[in-house]
Formats: C-alpha cells, structure tokens, sequence
C-alpha cells in the first residue's frame, strides 16, 4: 500500500512529507508504548499512535517506521513536526480513531506483522 | 563493452518475457480500411508498419514497402486486406526475449506482433522496444551493484587504511537526565555512523533499537545522566550506558519483562512498560547489567559482526 493511499483511506492530512508518494509500505501497527514498537517494529512500516510527543518520532526512527499516523486528530507538538522533517519520518494526521484507523487500513490490504513473542535471539 | 556485460545482456535475453519488452498500446489498422487510410495513419503516428485486425484478432501486417507498392502500381484505393501480409511471424507474450531478437533488424522484421495463449494480440516488438528495456533493467542493475560497491567501499575503508593490532572506533556521547528534547540523540547518530559505515540494514536495526532503549533508561531512570559509548571493531560492536546512581537495588528483579519503577508521567509518555532490558537482550548476541545500589548502574551490550564483519578480516588483531 502506497502512502498516498493510506493518507486517502484515513482521510488524513500530511503534515510532514518525507517520503515519495508512492513509496510503498509494507506492514502496519498500532501502539502508544514506545517499547512495544521497538519490539514489533519493521523497516518501512506504517505506525498508528494516540502519542505526538517528539520520542514518537524518535522512536519509529530507532525502529525503522517510516510513517507515524496521529489517531484522533491530535495536533502534535512543533518539535514533534520539526524531528520528523529532520529525521526523514513522514506524519499523517487522522481523525479516526487507533480502532477504526487500523480498520480501514487492513480492511484495505495492508499486513501485520503476524504473532510476535519474545524471546531472547528471535531475530 | 566489458565481457561481464556481456553476459549480463545474454542472461537478460534469456531471462525477460517478451511481454516486458513490448509496446502495449498496438496501432493498428481495421481490415475495413484502404491503403489511403493506411496511408494516412502511418503518417500521422509516424510509424513504418502495423498489424491488421479483425476485432482483437490479428489478420496480416502492412508495411511501408506495401505501401509503396500499392503506389508504384495504382492500388493506393484497394483494401488493406488485398495488399497485406498474412504469412507474418508472431511471438506469445510470456516467450523469452530470446527468440525475437534474431528475427529483428534490418535483415529480419521492423515489428513482431506479441499474442497471448488465446490468439490474441497484446502487444508489439520492434528493436527499439527492446533495447529500451533492455538498457532499462541493465542501468537498474548497475545501479544496485554501484551502491553495494560504494557501501562495501565505506565499510572496509577505515578498517583497512588504518591499520593496528586493534583497531576499534569510539563513539561517546553525554546523555542528561530527564531531557527529554534529546533523549535518543546519540543513538540516532550512533544509527547513522553505522549506516555509513555500510553495516548489514539488520544489523544496523538490531544495534538501534538496543541502544535506544539504554539511552532512555539514562534518561528516565537515573538522578544525574550518563554517558554511552560504542566501540566499533571489525568484528564486533561493543556499546555501553554508564551512569553515577541511584544504582538498582535487585537487579535480578530489573530483568524480568514488564517489571518497572517508572513514574506516571514517564508511562504517560509511552515509556516504561518494563520491556526495555528483554528488548535489550533479545537484539543483541549478549548482555550484562552491573549496578550497585547508592552507586551507580553500568549496561554493556555486545554484537557481533561474525557473518558479516566491517571488510575483510585479513588483519589479525593480536587481543581484544
Ligand atoms: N540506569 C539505570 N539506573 C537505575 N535503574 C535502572 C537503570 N536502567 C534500568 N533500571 C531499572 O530497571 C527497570 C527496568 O528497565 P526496562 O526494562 O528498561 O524498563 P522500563 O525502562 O520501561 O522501566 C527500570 O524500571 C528501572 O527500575
Ligand atoms: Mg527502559
């Protein structure tokens, strides 16, 4: 699923364009705990997340999230903006909510990641 | 051209379907249509030849030395079907680039019409198309290999022009306390430095991810900062979170998933859920948390690069 297409199934604004339009996305997920997205993250994907805190962005630049998508049209903080222009990380802003953003997204085709535990050496 | 291209064109000629070679959208003429019409199509898509069809069946193919002819002799008002040729060589789509390529050029055809498995015409090859292609996937794939080059060049340049016994890369960075405008700005250059350095994208992952969350913990957990430090070696990278108290009272206990003492505002942030320390130990190939309570905390985190180490490891390293 492309961005351009995301951003169109949440009826979302970009508010930080880093990436091509139709710069491909291969997995979605959802979390407001930072570690959890350390944890399930995967390079490219598409991250929901009720948060708008910088750390988000400082996260899913650890985690190799390529887009963050603000739920519930929370406005995210200047320097929230400000990192993800300088980290590469594109921000979308939707007012859906964490449940029915995931929804129309999967709904759409686009993947989890499948089950995840943790172990030690899992990757 | 360099013999390895060579063998690159070959294995492409052996390897691409005619259908990605082909032009899709077919001009062609309608078998209703006379010469002049022909005539007047040719010119106005400035094309030499095209199929001649029935429906989405193909039924000849009319050239410009056809045309010609029908000039030379008085026929430009007959039907294209009367001038036509009917015997023309064809090719199915999902057949490989191969078998067109001979039948091309100035000794062959200027156009063969592509069909699919049911007899329907898909497409058309000309020289042009080809190549086009051709060249298309040879500059994608010399793209490729040009970034890998320059990677593998980055990578093994600073191992390999300086050279020591043990030579290893220190990174340090101040981490503060409670600041969070910068908490994970050390590890987003320690991020980059490793990108640049043309470390394995997993790899590169792996050691992220690990040294995010020691950053955080100095900066949550402790009352007076710290620092971290990587050590990058050819084979190895060693990082550690060092740190001057309040020390953790049963570390045994810091270590299980889920345990955490930090604060609400901390958890309202999206951190402390407890999982730093497990996501910590699963990234790496090894990890050791020391720490005395009043004093201080110290977290080493080990990767090893043994499958894929910075460069060659053609220079022994007498210790580590
Ligand atoms: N540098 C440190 N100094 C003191 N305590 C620490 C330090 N690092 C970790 N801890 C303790 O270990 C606990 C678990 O850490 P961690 O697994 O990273 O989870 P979290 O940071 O979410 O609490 C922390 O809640 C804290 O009590
Ligand atoms: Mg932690």
């Amino acid at each position: 699923m492309t961005i351009k297409e995301i951003a169109e199934i949440l009826e979302g604004v970009i508010l930080v364009n880093s990436h091509p339009p139709d710069e491909d996305v291969p997995r979605g997920g959802a979390a407001d705990l930072m570690s959890d997205v350390l944890a399930f993250g995967t390079e490219g994907m598409v991250l929901m997340t009720g948060l708008t805190n910088p750390q988000v962005v400082r996260t899913a630049e650890m985690a190799g999230v390529s887009v963050v998508v603000l739920v519930r049209d929370k406005k995210p903080a200047v320097e929230t903006i400000e990192l993800a222009r300088e980290s590469g990380i594109t921000l979308i802003r939707t007012g859906y909510t964490m449940f029915e953003a995931c929804g129309r997204l999967y709904k759409a085709g686009l993947a989890g990641r499948g089950p995840v535990k943790i172990e030690n050496g899992s990757w | 051209m360099p013999p390895e291209d060579i063998t690159k064109v070959q294995e492409l000629i052996y390897t691409t379907p005619v259908e990605s070679v082909m032009a899709k959208d077919v001009i062609v003429a309608d078998l209703s249509m006379t010469m002049v019409q022909v005539k007047q199509l040719m010119r106005e898509k400035r094309i030499s030849g095209m199929p001649v069809v029935d429906g989405d069946r193909m039924v000849g193919i009319i050239s410009i030395s056809d045309l010609i002819k029908a000039l030379e002799n008085g026929l430009i008002d007959r039907p294209v079907v009367e001038l036509m040729t009917t015997n023309v060589q064809t090719v199915f789509k999902d057949s490989y680039v191969a078998e067109v390529v001979n039948s091309l050029g100035p000794r062959g055809f200027g156009r063969i019409p592509v069909l699919d498995r049911d007899g329907r015409l898909v497409g058309i090859v000309t020289t042009g198309t080809v190549i086009q292609n051709l060249l298309r996937q040879m500059d994608i794939s010399f793209k490729k290999k040009e970034e890998e080059k320059l990677q593998k060049y980055r990578a093994s340049h600073i191992f390999d022009d300086i050279v020591s016994d043990d030579t290893c890369l220190v990174l340090r960075f101040v981490v503060n306390d409670k600041d969070f405008d910068n908490a994970g700005k050390a590890s987003s250059q320690i991020k980059k430095s490793l990108q640049r350095l043309g470390m394995q994208p997993a790899l590169v992952r792996r050691v992220s991810v690990a040294v995010y969350e020691a950053e955080i913990n100095l900066v949550i957990h402790t009352d007076v900062g710290g620092e971290m430090i990587a050590r990058i070696r050819r084979d190895r990278i060693q990082i550690s979170a060092v740190d001057h108290g309040p020390g953790i009272e049963d570390v045994e206990q810091v270590l299980k998933p889920g345990f955490s003492t930090a604060p609400q505002w901390i958890r309202d942030m999206g951190f402390g859920a407890g999982m730093g320390l497990a996501n910590i130990k699963r990234c790496s190939d090894s990890m050791r948390l020391l720490s005395e309570f009043g004093g201080g905390t110290r977290l080493d985190i080990l990767f090893l690069l043994r499958d894929h180490p910075v460069g060659p490891l053609s220079v022994s390293g007498k210790n580590s």
